[in-house]
């Protein structure tokens, strides 16, 4: 029985074996929860569009709410190229101002907001309706540069902050026309439709701002607004030397929440929802989440105020320099006009990523199952849907415009 | 921040004031145009001259001659579209010699700053309302008043709001606010409110009328000292005439004020720093303003500075004065609709319209002597009569006044045959139709004067007819006349501003009113004068043809 007593390292050895390659999985599914976690949001780029609608010198505190708000973002790592600020007014250069090129937010001039590199991108009377709806649904003329588009995708999280001056169901746009609530709700529902956001915070400070966000029916929405029907939102404090209120209560304690929230901030957005109570802002702020899919708890403020990279690890390699056919075979010389996207991480099996993807992506993931072939002399792209973008399911590529 | 809270500027304002505290020789323009670009202004000057209709007792002059001096401080950033103006009038003698240091103060500081919206125009006027109707004339490019001036060189936009500033000494004890203007026209309410504002902010005692506010409003002396300061107004604003420089502005549409320094027996005084810092506080609301001042009322009187009486609560009440006269109206009509034979519904025919249309004809005719003789006529009374032209004017017109009373008794020398019971009662219809659209009329521009109007005129309307007894009528007409009703308001006047004045000074200052009133219609374009002359007095005459119908 020599043979069984070196018989059962052996079976333990050939065990351990199995239970490894059983157990290969384990480390991939490591990977997983981790990635999951990684992308329990599912968005990939964010963006804000930042609204002040108001002219004229007493509407000071207007500018500087937006302008507050637009250092929060930045500091939280949102690019310029992200960001849409539209101002009504100029407040920094304006005749009155005592101190010119400076927006105060606190008096005795403590914090500049306008500092030194703002880039408005929408400015004075370009600061309508229209324009602001043509922002947000992408129906722009083909001459608009590309400072004033959102450029979103359909893995974009997108901050939307508006104030001016309001009323039950309107906001009133540089003292000339008005945008209703139900234009509002259509228009973030054009965007669900044409895929242009994943999930879309709302922030309104205006009087009677949550009648902006009750016609809302679009999914991923989540709304925030300073002051319920009836009550008006109150300006906060004056400074004596320049004249004017500086801000609105609610975006000042906003912008108080927003400074102490760094790029790795944990804080949640049930947070966000206690900011300014009734006992410090005079109105009652109010929120709305049925139409988020996520909990808020478990949403992350920097999903909505920070750009905070993702990076994706996957095991899978492509190899790149094999031909690519292109699909469309009734025209092979159409030229292709939008930025193409070549994805260097192919996708691995879906299984290592375990959160489920929004269905936008499952219609294109058709398309884009075989790999096209590059056109004889143009560019080399790999995937070609309908529009000419980049969807490959289920992956999140880092992204290189060619 | 803050005016003169550099002692080097404080320094140079008390020098400043201390140099001006001797008496001016006229206005020193070399010097004003050399001060005035020292603080980088702007530096314009307007000359203008004017031959007044008689000699003007009061101020004592004749042949005007002057020039005006006005600095433009360009906002530094913004277009030049729009403008405010800080005015002091420069007088001979100690009447405001601290103003125009103050000015110049005030205009170095505000050069030093950046957030002027709007360009500020220092104005320092000669001979005070006749200078600043050159200068608004010329501003405006127009010519209401035959004045001649020089065009000005400089112009700083539209301007938005003035202030005229008349301090005599330089420690003060309040600051009074004046707001009445020509033709009884005031200025936005706001324009007050922000007077009275900082006023409390700053911490300085501030009047109207030159009355002091109470904060007892529920006792009796608080109620009667409201209705005083509230009577005050509404003589003042009756008057017609300009109580600032200010009331010139106001007819072009600029909302302006005049503010006076009063140095009073009290025991807490206050600098002209402080002062200046009022004005600086008044000019940068001003100069942050986007519009000019509409949203509060332009028609109200004010009990107080912290309280006022809108159209809205007045004018019922005149309402209900004009509703006697068309009730007596109606009474009228319906006594003349009951028919008797012969009559058509209304008009008699024949000789009854000649006995209506002459009195008509004759009272305007009596009126329009009364406009227009008086001045005419003064060199013929100069040559006659030892007294000096303005004395000769003034009585030209109560002789004219009183020749009228004697009317009835000629018109009847010149109709023949007898006045009908209906003629009479056409006629009162007229008269008192007539009085009614004028009253109202009246009312609706410069409601104190409509107001007291109606007050003496609509009692003798009512209730004048042929048959009441004669001689307690006449004297009851007689009393409640235009002309008497005046010699009764300046009587009330003195009285109100705790100035009683004897019999004499009462007629004297009455005769000086109506030089006053015919000056300031040929001079500024007041409209009470004319108004009195050729519309109301001729009213009365008819009512006073009533009652010595035959």
């Amino acid at each position: 029985m020599a043979t069984c007593s070196c018989c059962f390292p052996l079976m333990m050895i050939t065990l351990f074996l199995y239970i490894l390659l059983y157990l290969q999985p384990v480390p991939c599914s490591n990977v997983e929860t981790k990635a999951s976690q990684l992308f329990s949001s599912g968005h990939t780029n964010n963006w804000a569009v930042l609204v002040c609608t108001s002219r004229f010198w007493f509407n000071y505190r207007h500018v500087a709410n937006t302008l507050s708000v637009y250092r929060s973002v930045k500091r939280l790592g949102i690019p310029d190229s992200h960001i849409v600020l539209m101002l009504a007014d100029d407040m920094a250069c304006n005749h009155r101002n005592p101190k010119p090129a400076t927006v105060f937010s606190h008096k005795n001039m403590e914090l500049n907001v306008y500092g030194d590199d703002v880039e408005v991108d929408y400015r004075g009377y370009e600061v309508t309706v229209e324009n602001f709806l043509r922002v947000l649904t992408g129906r722009l003329p083909p001459s608009t540069p590309r400072s004033k588009r959102l450029l979103s995708d359909d893995r974009s999280n997108i901050l939307i902050y508006l104030t001016g001056h309001g009323g039950n169901g309107f906001l009133k746009f540089q003292d000339s026309e008005e945008i209703s609530n139900v234009e509002l709700a259509d228009a973030f529902e054009q965007m669900w439709q044409k895929r242009r956001y994943n999930e879309l915070l709302f922030i309104i400070d205006t009087c009677q701002g949550a009648s902006m966000y009750e016609r809302f029916y679009s999914p991923n929405l989540m709304a925030l607004a300073s002051s319920q029907v009836g009550e008006d939102s109150l300006s906060h404090q004056p400074d004596l030397a320049i004249g004017v209120h500086l801000m609105d209560r609610y975006t000042f304690y906003l912008l108080e929440f927003l400074e102490d929230i760094h790029p790795a901030s944990q804080t949640t957005m049930n947070d966000l929802f206690k900011v300014c109570p009734k006992s410090q802002c005079a109105s009652t702020p109010g929120h709305r989440t049925d139409l988020f899919q996520r909990d808020p708890g478990s949403v992350l403020i920097t999903d909505f105020f920070g750009s905070v990279r993702k990076v994706e690890i996957t095991k899978e390699t492509v190899n790149l320099t094999t031909p690519i056919v292109y699909e469309d075979h009734e025209n092979p010389n159409r030229r292709i006009g939008t930025p193409q996207m070549a994805s260097f991480w192919a996708f691995g099996p879906s299984s290592c990523l375990c959160s489920s993807r929004p269905t936008a992506s499952n219609t294109s993931s058709t398309s884009s199952k075989t790999l096209p072939q590059a056109l004889p002399g143009g560019p080399k792209p790999l995937v070609v849907g309908e529009k000419g973008i980049c969807h490959i399911t289920g992956m999140t590529p880092f992204h290189l415009l060619l | 921040m803050g005016l003169l809270s550099d002692p080097n500027r404080r320094r140079a304002l008390t020098n400043l004031l201390t140099r001006l505290n001797t008496p001016l020789w006229g206005m020193p323009v070399d010097w004003l145009v050399k001060a005035m670009q020292a603080r980088g202004l702007e530096v314009f000057t307007q000359s203008f001259s004017r031959t007044l209709p008689f000699p003007d007792e009061n101020k004592e002059r004749y042949m005007v001659h002057g020039t005006n001096v006005y600095g433009i401080l360009r906002a530094p950033r913004a277009p030049r579209t729009e403008a405010l103006v800080l005015s002091a009038p420069c007088t001979p003698g100690s009447s405001n010699n601290q103003a125009v240091g103050l000015l110049l103060g005030l205009a170095q500081y505000f050069r030093g700053q950046m957030y002027w919206a709007k360009d500020i125009i220092f104005l320092v006027n000669e001979h005070d309302l006749i200078g600043m109707q050159a200068w608004l004339e010329g501003y405006h490019h127009t010519n209401t008043t035959g004045m001649s001036w020089t065009p000005l060189e400089g112009r700083g936009g539209s301007i938005q709001a003035a202030l005229s500033l008349e301090l005599s000494s330089d420690i003060i004890t309040s600051l009074d606010l004046v707001l009445e203007g020509l033709n009884g026209q005031l200025p936005n309410l706001d324009l007050a409110n922000l007077f009275y504002a900082f006023c409390q902010k700053i911490g300085v005692l501030c009047t109207i009328q030159g009355k002091l506010q109470r904060n007892d409003w529920d006792s009796a002396a608080g109620y009667s000292q409201a209705v005083q300061t509230m009577l005050l107004m509404v003589l003042k604003q009756a008057s017609g005439r300009p109580w600032g420089d200010h009331g010139l502005f106001l007819r072009y549409h600029i909302e302006a004020a005049s503010i006076r320094g009063i140095n009073s027996f009290r025991q807490y005084k206050t600098d002209l720093t402080t002062v200046g810092k009022l004005l600086e506080g008044m000019f940068r609301k001003l100069n942050n303003l986007l519009e000019r001042l509409h949203q509060s009322y332009f028609f109200y009187l004010l009990p107080s500075l912290s309280r006022f009486v809108s159209i809205g609560y007045y004018m019922p009440a005149f309402g209900l004065l004009a509703a006697i006269l068309l009730l007596r109206a109606l009474d009228l009509w319906v006594q003349l609709g009951s028919p008797a034979p012969g009559t058509e519904d209304g008009l008699p025919f024949g000789p009854g319209v000649l006995s209506v249309l002459t009195p008509l004809i004759i009272s305007h005719l009596t009126g329009v002597a009364l406009y227009t003789l008086p001045i005419m006529a003064q060199q013929t009374a100069v040559e006659h009569f030892p007294v000096s032209e303005t004395e000769a004017v003034v009585l030209t017109a109560i002789a004219i006044y009183t020749a009228g009373l004697a009317l009835p008794h000629n018109t009847h020398r010149v109709l023949s045959g007898e006045g009908t019971e209906e003629g009479w009662r056409v006629l009162k219809l007229i008269a008192i139709f007539y009085m009614a659209v004028l009253l109202g009329c009246t009312a609706l521009i410069n409601f104190s004067l409509g107001f007291i109007l109606a007050l003496t005129l609509v009692p003798v309307a009512a209730f004048i007819t042929p048959h009441v007894p004669r001689v307690l009528s006449a004297l009851v007409m007689v009393l409640l006349s235009p002309g008497s009703t005046l010699l009764f308001s300046i009587f009330v006047y003195q009285e109100l501003q705790e100035a009683p004045i004897t019999l004499l000074e009462g007629w004297n200052l009455f005769l000086s009113v109506i030089s006053q009133g015919i000056l300031d219609h040929n001079l500024y374009g007041s409209l009470v004068y004319p108004l009195i002359s050729l519309l109301v007095y001729p009213c009365w005459l008819l009512l006073w043809n009533i009652l010595f119908w035959k």
